[in-house]
């Protein structure tokens, strides 16, 4: 036996392998949150348009609630608070329920505003033509209201990805967590931390490319 | 036909239709004048059951527009409208644009839809434009591209809401032109204008509004030329 054992061992080729997993767990509950975000957020962003005041006054605060408070806070709140009602969720589900939660509450408002932009006129002119309300909504409003909150949508969409880093309080291993696991055992935060904001960027830019190309599609 | 009876319409507590009974039978052209918030848009409104109405009745082709069981989606299908505003779909082609309707309200085959709007296209001088974005089109164009949308579905009328006020005095003809056409070709039209050329030489009949009430109704020739109202002859002098 070893009469000594070593805590700490440097960066190896493996352990870069270890950070794209965690990568890949950070794209996994991103996307998983960003989707059921923008879908509850759409239809949270429609109630307020269509319900006026009366979504204003209930539904309104509760998003309010939700975007306010900082991430952080919501996620050890419910983690630890959903099991006295009955609610046993790993910290991968928790993250997803909070992350999808505060997506859709900052996806609402953006919604709304994209409503707002196509104006009533345009709607009517959209009905005048036989169109019923659904009709409208899925082939007017959608299409150019869309178009007029994408880039807004986008910024959305990066921020809950790298405010998924925020799950790692719960033990969820993804990036960040999986960072800080090898600089505890590597003690290079600078190398390790570097590479993680690597993985971070090479998730995010594309993104932002791509959507910058759509843009442009749509403006010609 | 389309049969108005004691139609009276509110915003709030202003009253902007004061009863108005109106009948316009088949084929005929009406043009309606009058100041600015004196009610005619809103009439045209009430006609396709984009406003509800607070008392009478709209009935076109013997359906009450208003009634709790129509189907304002189907009968509207049967009242092309043009606005002030052209409202053209921005994201989609001048032939999309004409095409959409056709498609999912009628639900018409992709191919059948372009085949349509492609010949609406033409009839409104559009025929070198399908495959261009409004954004690419001129005020004129983009409110003919409007006419041609509304005229996909094949309705038996036309409501023209002020369809040239909002465009350049040089591109004001052209939409005129087109809708002369329309008028020659038999199709039934409530136009909403302030065109009085346009009024006096194609109409079969002019209406004049003022605050809500229709004041004279007459044929051109009367209401140009023999105006019985006071406020008639005042509006026609403040145009002249």
């Amino acid at each position: 036996m070893e009469p000594t054992m070593s805590f700490f061992s440097g960066f190896q080729p493996s352990d870069l392998l270890y950070l794209a997993e965690a990568a890949w767990r950070t794209v996994l509950i991103s996307v998983l949150s960003i989707s059921i975000g923008t879908f509850l957020g759409a239809i949270f962003g429609w109630m307020m348009y269509e319900g006026k005041w009366a979504a204003a006054l209930t539904l309104g605060p509760v998003l309010d609630v939700f975007r306010s408070v900082p991430l952080i806070i919501q996620l050890v709140l419910f983690y630890n608070f959903a099991p006295m009602i009955g609610l046993n969720l790993d910290p991968f589900l928790s993250g997803v329920v909070i992350l999808s939660i505060y997506c859709a509450s900052l996806v609402a408002n953006v919604a709304r505003g994209g409503m707002e932009a196509v104006g009533q006129p345009m709607r009517r002119a959209a009905r005048s033509l036989g169109m019923s309300y659904w009709q409208d909504l899925r082939y007017v409003v959608l299409p150019i209201g869309g178009r007029a909150v994408f880039p807004s949508w986008v910024g959305v969409a990066l921020g809950v990805m790298k405010d998924s880093a925020l799950v790692s309080v719960l033990g969820y291993v993804e990036l960040l967590k999986a960072s800080q696991i090898l600089i505890t055992r590597t003690q290079e935060p600078l190398l390790i931390l570097t590479i993680a904001g690597a993985f971070y960027f090479a998730l995010s830019y594309p993104i932002s490319r791509y959507a910058a190309t759509l843009e442009k599609r749509w403006a010609s | 036909m389309i049969q108005i009876r004691g139609l009276e319409k509110y915003f709030g507590t202003l009253q902007v239709l004061k009863g108005i009974d109106l009948d316009i039978p088949k084929g005929e052209v009406l043009s309606i004048i009058g100041a600015s918030g004196s009610g005619k848009s809103t009439l045209l409104y009430c006609i396709n059951g984009l406003e509800a109405i607070q008392a009478g009745t709209v009935s076109v082709a013997g359906t009450d527009v208003h009634a709790k069981g129509t189907d304002v989606n189907k009968l509207r299908q049967k009242m092309g409208m043009v606005f002030q505003q052209w409202n053209s779909f921005p994201h989609l082609t001048a032939l999309e644009n004409v095409a959409l309707a056709p498609k999912i309200v009628k639900g018409k085959s992709k191919a059948e839809a372009r085949d349509i709007a492609a010949k609406q296209l033409k009839h409104v001088g559009l025929g070198d434009k399908l495959d261009v974005y409004p954004s690419a089109l001129s005020g004129g164009q983009q409110q003919r591209l409007a006419i041609a949308r509304a005229l996909a579905m094949e309705p038996d009328y036309m409501l023209f809401d002020e369809a040239t006020s909002a465009l350049d005095p040089e591109l004001v003809g052209e939409v005129l032109d087109t809708m002369r056409l329309l008028a020659e070709d038999g199709m039934t039209m409530i136009c909403v204008t302030h065109e009085m050329s346009f009024a006096r030489d194609v109409s079969d009949r002019v209406a004049f509004f003022h605050e809500g009430v229709i004041e004279e109704i007459d044929t051109p020739a009367n209401i140009f030329g023999v105006p019985k109202s006071e406020h008639l002859q005042k509006f026609l002098s403040n145009i002249r």
